[in-house]
């Protein structure tokens, strides 16, 4: 026993040394995949495929994900790992992979003030991923974006310090718990945080870590984990997804293009898509059967998500399913969104049985939705939220802030 | 002679309701919601916060200022109890200092939602809860109906 601690001790303190002189981005020893650069194309191809399947966990088959791959490179190098099955967020901003997804790669881990910089993102329901600010040419694509602040999620057999409590209490750190190998954050903010963080010591966002803990601490715009999009050296101004229609019964699978740029190329044209601009707190509003919520869209929900059955007169399902809707038949809805700007733009949609789509085999649906709010007890808390479902059948544009896009400034939300 | 007997079932029974008790006390003493007034202190120490008092008569505000433009308000009745937590900002709070032994319900949801991203609410006789937001942007509130001052809406713990 004393033998093992005294071979540990030494053992331990020489990882935290190697982490700290070299950090290590991925575990292990697999080999690199060298990949071309981006050289030798004549034309810049401005889209990738995105695909709409179960996910990678074996535990669970994700609904309604949205997945993209992405190439993560050493600075500089052509020393590169390819992530699939990431998913497409665009309710968050910055790229964030497990660490077991960079294999064959080594990435620098940011610092602050002589300590790694370390970065959470958090859920309403205490859940968080938590890991190193790490360093990483970005390509999705032809288009690259070089050195680009990502953080790395900590897996249990990663060497990083914990998460400190202000960050949360679940942490969602494995494929298994996740079912994707991470998220690429594509929000029109570059930033996860934003000025907030440059000023202030925020909790729940950038960490100061030295061997065993970490403290809140600010982070500067260019060290905060970033949108690549803001970072390519064209088509950098915003993307628009366009997704396949889903039949109501759902489908299988499904499949998309996003599309970098607005206004840049002739694949990217805003044409006639109603302009909605987000307010300080980066939503519009959404009117429903006479209830004004905040609104927003968010290709990382999994739902069209909003009130609950005491505000819509929709039943909501019973057990596992509560918190999803499950109408006798499929009901056709309306609801408005209005952006700061004033426009307004009316919406249909589809709710299905949430128990019945999500009882077959299906695991796309356009007709999904939940209903997370508690109107008689909250009643002056509440959000409609556009989920994946919405992109379906659509082209959606986000264009960044404090970016022009198409002959608008960006932020803003097309459809 | 025997120094120690084999431990009954009874025993083994008795031992974890102690533990549960001591558990459930400690929590409540650390936490604000369903403790007394005091604890406010405590979460404004360990959140670093500013802290502002105000009354209307039928229950006292005690609003905390947290760096990252974070505000927790928390809901005092006259007879010194914090009834009910409100928040909005940038971050999710620490609910485990705000809310005590009451964070496991929350954490549970967790567990069974996985990759449902969404509100969570949780509407039982002895807690409400209810959080939403997105990054950049949260909100949402605690209350123990029990404790609530006659007349006060729910709709006033904001």
């Amino acid at each position: 026993m004393m033998q093992r601690i005294r071979f540990a001790l030494p053992a331990a303190l020489s990882c935290g040394l190697l982490l700290l002189a070299m950090s290590c981005g991925g575990g292990g020893s697999s080999s690199a995949s060298n990949t071309s650069g981006s050289g030798g194309s004549t034309s810049t191809t401005n889209a990738v495929a995105v695909s709409v399947n179960n996910g990678i966990s074996p535990d669970f088959a994700y609904v309604n994900g949205i997945f993209v791959s992405v190439t993560v490179c050493q600075p500089g190098t052509s020393i590169c790992v390819t992530v699939p099955n990431v998913l497409l967020d665009t309710g968050s901003s910055g790229l964030r992979l497990l660490s077991s997804s960079l294999t064959g790669i080594s990435l620098t881990n940011a610092t602050s003030g002589g300590s790694t910089l370390a970065n959470c993102r958090q859920y309403v329901d205490n859940s968080y991923s938590w890991g190193p600010v790490a360093t990483a040419d970005v390509k999705l694509g032809d288009e690259v974006a070089s050195s680009v602040p990502i953080q790395i999620i900590a897996e249990q057999n990663y060497t990083f310090p914990a998460a400190p409590a202000s960050c949360g209490a679940t942490a969602v750190n494995s494929v298994n718990a996740l079912g994707t190998n991470g998220f690429l954050g594509l929000g029109f903010y570059p930033q996860d945080c934003g000025s907030n963080c440059v000023t202030t010591a925020a909790p729940g966002f950038y960490y100061a870590c030295g061997s065993s803990s970490c403290t809140e601490t600010t982070a500067q715009l260019a060290q905060q984990v970033q949108n690549p999009i803001g970072m390519f050296a064209s088509d950098n101004n915003g993307f628009v997804l366009t997704m396949a229609s889903v039949p109501a019964g759902g489908s299988a699978s499904s499949t998309g293009t996003l599309t970098f740029g607005i206004g840049t190329q002739s694949n990217n044209a805003l044409g006639s898509a109603t302009i909605l601009t987000p307010n300080a707190y980066g939503d519009f509003t959404t009117t429903f059967n006479g209830t004004t919520t905040q609104g927003f869209i968010d290709s990382g929900s999994n739902t069209l998500n909003f009130l609950d059955s005491a505000a819509t007169g929709i039943p909501q399902c019973t057990g596992t399913y509560i918190q999803y809707y499950c109408p006798a038949s499929t009901e056709a809805l309306t609801a408005t969104n209005t952006g700061n700007n004033g426009v307004t733009s009316t919406v249909s949609f589809n709710v299905a049985n949430a128990q019945t789509l999500l009882s077959g085999n299906n695991k796309v649906f356009s007709n999904l939705a939940g209903a997370g709010d508690n109107t008689t007890v909250t009643p002056n808390f509440l959000y409609f939220a556009w989920g994946a479902p919405f992109f379906y059948g659509r082209s959606v544009f986000m264009a960044l802030e404090g970016q022009n896009a198409g002959g608008t400034p960006g932020p803003y939300w097309a459809y | 002679m025997r120094a120690f007997r084999v431990p009954t079932l009874e025993r083994c029974i008795a031992l974890l309701a102690v533990v549960i008790v001591m558990f459930g006390f400690s929590g409540a003493a650390n936490a604000a919601l369903g403790g007394k007034v005091a604890s406010v202190a405590a979460d404004q120490k360990q959140m670093k916060a500013s802290l502002k008092v105000s009354s209307n008569g039928r229950y006292e505000v005690h609003e905390l200022q947290i760096a990252g433009g974070n505000v927790v308000r928390e809901f005092v009745s006259p007879d010194g109890n914090v009834f009910g937590i409100a928040w909005t900002g940038s971050a999710v709070p620490q609910y485990s200092q705000l809310l005590g032994g009451y964070t496991d319900r929350i954490n549970e949801a967790a567990q069974s939602r996985r990759y449902h991203r969404a509100p969570l609410a949780i509407n039982e006789p002895g807690f409400v809860f209810s959080a939403m937001g997105h990054m950049r942007y949260y909100a949402g509130r605690a209350y123990i109906p029990s404790l609530i001052p006659a007349g006060v809406q729910v709709e006033e713990i904001r």
